[in-house]
C-alpha cells in the first residue's frame, strides 16, 4: 500500500512568476524511506508542506495515509509526525515544557504528556538536558529535541525537512543514528535533502528534483547505474604511468583517463577486474599509490541527470531571497 | 471542537511559562510605563498648570494606561511574528488542534500579561501622588475598559503580525501607528493648541476618548478635551465602547482568517 501519493502537484508563487513545483508527482510504500533530493530552490519544502497540509497546491491531488491532504487536512494531521528546516520549538522554554506543551497539543492528558516528554526525552537522550532553555542547546540536541516533538502520538507517516542541513558532522552523524532507530519501527518516512550522502545512507528510494519535477527516481544502486558503471582507479608513481596505463588498457579495453598519476577507465567485470589488475601490477613489480574501484557518487548522478552540481547553495540562496524569502 | 478551549488555555500557559522562564522580559516591558510615570510626572508635571485638585497626575495617569495598553499592538505583532519566523507556527498548524487556538491563545497570553503591567503602573502612580476620587466600581470600570481596550488591539496586532510577518518591521509598523495616536490625542497635553485639522482627528481619536472615559471613570472633569461640545467629548465612555466592538467585530474574524489562510 502506498502511504504517500502526490499527483501533478503544481504550486507557483508570486502570481505565477516562480513555478516552485511544475507537475510533481511521487508515492511512497508504506514502511518505506523516501529521500527527496535536490538543491535548494528545487521545490522541497514546497512539497513537503503541501504532504503536510501546511500549504495548499494551486492544481493536483494528495493523499497521506490514504486521505485527502487538501479535503481532510485535520485527519491528515493526527497522523502526520513534521520536523522542519528549523528547530521550531519555543527556545525560551526548556526542553521538558516544550514537549509537554506539544503532548497537551496533542490531546493526551497531563499524565500522559509528562510520561511522554520523560519518555522521549530519554531516548532521544536529552534527560540531562530536559530543564534547560532550548536557546542553551546545540544545534544537534535541537534537531534532536525537534524530532521527539514530531514523535510525541506515533505518527504513520513522517515528514522531515533536511533535518541535518547546518549540523556539524557530529551532529549530523547522530541524526542519523536517530532517523535510522526510527525507520525500524516501521514508519513511513519522507526525508528532504540537499546532502546527497544522506539519501544514500537512509533511503529506500531516491527522488531527484529540479525545477519542481522529479527527473530521477529508483533506488541508490538504480540511479549510480544510470549514469554509468564500476570506474577502476590507480594512482602509481610518475615512472610507472607508462606501464600502467597499458595494464588497464588491456584490462578494460576501453578508453583511458589519465589525471597527473591517476589511470582510471570503466570496467564491466567489477572486482574480478580489480583482482587482475592488482596481479598484473605484482608481475610488473608496480606498486601502486593508490587502487580502487568507484562507483558513481550521488555527486556524478547529479551531474549528469541536471547539468548542473548539487551544492549550488550561495547561488542557489540568492534566487530564493529574490524569490521573497519562499521557504 | 470538544479541545478547542484547551488547545487555546495550552497557547497561553506557554506565554505564561515564557514569562516564567525569562522574567527580564517582565521587568522590562512594567519598567517602561513606570518610566514614563515618572518622567511625566516629575519633567511636566511641574510646569504644566492645571485647575485640577491633585495636579497634572490626576491627568496624567489615565493617559499613560491608555498609552501603555495601546502598545499591547505591537506586542501581540512581534511575538507573534518572531513565531512565524522561527517555524513554530507551521509546527502548531501540522497539529491537529483548533485553527483559532493559536491566534486566541496568544491575545489572552497578552491581556493577562496587561492585567499585571497596569497593576504594577497603579501602584507607581499611587506613589506618585495619583489619587482617584471616584468610588470602587468606577475605577474597576476603568481598568475593565482599559483591559477590553488592550484586548482590542491585539487582534489587530494579530493581522498586522500575519501581513507583515518580519518582526523587525513590525515592530516598526507597530510603533508608526501607536506613536502618533497616543501622541495625536488629549493623553499628555491638551489638543486646543494643535492646528484644527488635528484636533478634529484628536477629538475623534480612540485614545483620546478612552483618556478621557477613564478621566470620568476616575472622577476627573476632562479638561483636556479638545471641543466640548462634539460627541465623543460628551460621550467618551460610549464611543469608546462603540471603537472597542467594531475593532473586535471586524478584527477577530478577519484575523483568524487571516490566520488561516497564511502561509510563510
Amino acid at each position: 500500500m502506498k502511504s504517500i501519493i502526490a499527483e501533478h502537484l503544481v504550486k507557483t508563487y508570486r502570481n505565477g512568476e516562480v513555478r516552485a513545483l511544475d507537475d510533481l508527482s511521487l508515492d511512497v510504500e508504506e514502511g518505506t524511506v523516501l529521500s527527496v533530493l535536490g538543491p535548494n530552490g528545487a521545490g522541497k519544502t514546497s512539497t513537503v508542506r503541501i504532504l503536510a497540509t501546511l500549504l495548499k497546491p494551486d492544481s493536483g491531488n494528495a493523499t497521506v495515509a490514504g486521505i485527502d491532504v487538501a479535503k481532510h487536512p485535520d485527519k491528515v494531521r493526527e497522523l502526520i509526525g513534521l520536523s522542519g528546516q528549523y528547530a521550531a520549538v519555543d527556545e525560551t522554554l526548556t526542553g521538558w515544557d516544550n514537549l509537554v506543551m506539544f503532548g497537551r497539543l496533542y490531546h493526551l492528558g497531563k499524565a500522559a504528556s509528562v510520561k511522554r516528554a520523560e519518555q522521549l526525552l530519554e531516548r532521544f537522550s536529552l534527560t540531562d538536558s530536559a530543564r534547560r532553555p532550548i536557546k542553551t542547546y546545540s544545534g544537534g540536541m535541537r534537531r534532536r529535541l525537534d524530532l521527539a516533538a514530531s514523535l510525541i502520538v506515533q505518527p504513520k507517516v513522517l515528514f522531515l525537512d533536511e533535518p541535518t542541513t547546518g549540523l556539524d558532522p557530529r551532529g549530523r552523524q547522530e541524526m542519523w543514528g536517530v532517523i535510522q532507530e526510527l525507520v525500524k519501527g516501521g514508519v513511513t518516512l519522507l526525508l528532504t535533502t540537499q546532502y546527497l550522502e544522506e539519501a544514500d545512507q537512509l533511503a529506500d528510494e531516491i527522488a531527484v528534483i529540479d525545477h519542481g519535477k522529479v527527473i530521477a527516481r529508483g533506488t541508490s544502486d538504480a540511479l549510480k547505474k544510470q549514469v554509468g558503471g564500476e570506474r577502476l582507479e590507480i594512482t602509481v608513481e610518475n615512472s610507472d604511468i607508462t606501464h600502467t596505463q597499458e595494464i588497464v588498457a588491456r584490462i578494460s579495453g576501453t578508453a583511458l583517463h589519465t589525471d597527473v598519476r591517476t589511470i582510471s577507465a570503466p570496467v564491466s567485470t567489477g572486482s574480478v577486474a580489480l583482482m587482475e589488475a592488482l596481479r598484473a601490477l605484482d608481475e610488473a613489480k608496480i606498486h601502486p599509490l593508490d587502487i580502487s574501484l568507484k562507483r558513481p557518487s550521488l555527486d556524478d548522478v547529479f551531474l549528469s541527470l541536471t547539468g548542473h552540481v548539487a551544492e549550488d547553495e550561495v547561488a542557489a540562496d540568492s534566487v530564493k531571497k529574490k524569490r521573497g524569502g519562499k521557504k | 471542537m470538544k479541545f478547542a478551549f484547551r488547545d487555546v488555555m495550552t497557547i497561553t500557559k506557554r506565554q505564561l511559562l515564557q514569562l516564567a522562564r525569562i522574567p527580564e522580559v517582565l521587568v522590562f516591558s512594567t519598567i517602561q510605563p513606570v518610566m514614563f510615570v515618572l518622567l511625566f510626572r516629575f519633567v511636566f508635571g511641574g510646569s504644566i498648570q492645571t485647575g485640577q485638585p491633585g495636579g497634572y497626575v490626576q491627568l496624567l495617569m489615565p493617559g499613560i494606561f491608555v498609552q501603555t495598553v495601546a502598545f499591547t499592538l505591537a506586542a501581540t505583532a512581534v511575538g507573534l511574528a518572531e513565531d512565524m519566523k522561527k517555524g513554530l507556527i507551521d509546527r502548531f498548524r501540522s497539529l491537529p488542534i483548533s485553527r483559532g487556538a493559536v491566534v486566541i491563545g496568544r491575545t489572552f497570553g497578552d491581556a493577562l500579561l496587561n492585567i499585571l503591567v497596569l497593576t504594577v503602573m497603579a501602584a507607581a502612580g499611587y506613589a506618585v501622588g495619583w489619587r482617584p476620587t471616584s468610588g470602587g466600581l468606577s475605577i474597576f470600570l476603568a481598568f475593565l475598559f482599559l483591559f477590553m481596550f488592550g484586548y482590542a488591539l491585539s487582534w489587530i496586532g494579530i493581522y498586522v503580525g500575519l501581513a507583515v510577518k518580519e518582526a523587525r518591521t513590525v515592530q516598526s509598523v507597530g510603533f508608526l501607528v501607536t506613536f502618533p495616536l497616543t501622541f495625536l490625542s488629549n493623553a499628555f497635553a491638551p489638543t486646543t493648541g494643535m492646528p484644527k485639522a488635528l484636533q478634529y482627528f484628536a477629538e475623534w481619536n480612540p485614545v483620546s476618548t478612552m483618556v478621557a472615559a477613564c478621566r470620568q471613570l476616575f472622577g476627573l472633569k476632562n479638561e483636556f478635551g479638545a471641543t466640548a461640545t462634539s460627541w465623543p467629548s460628551q460621550h467618551p465612555l460610549e464611543t469608546s465602547l462603540l471603537y472597542m466592538v467594531v475593532l473586535m467585530v471586524v478584527f477577530i474574524p478577519l484575523s483568524i482568517r487571516k490566520y488561516k489562510n497564511t502561509s510563510n
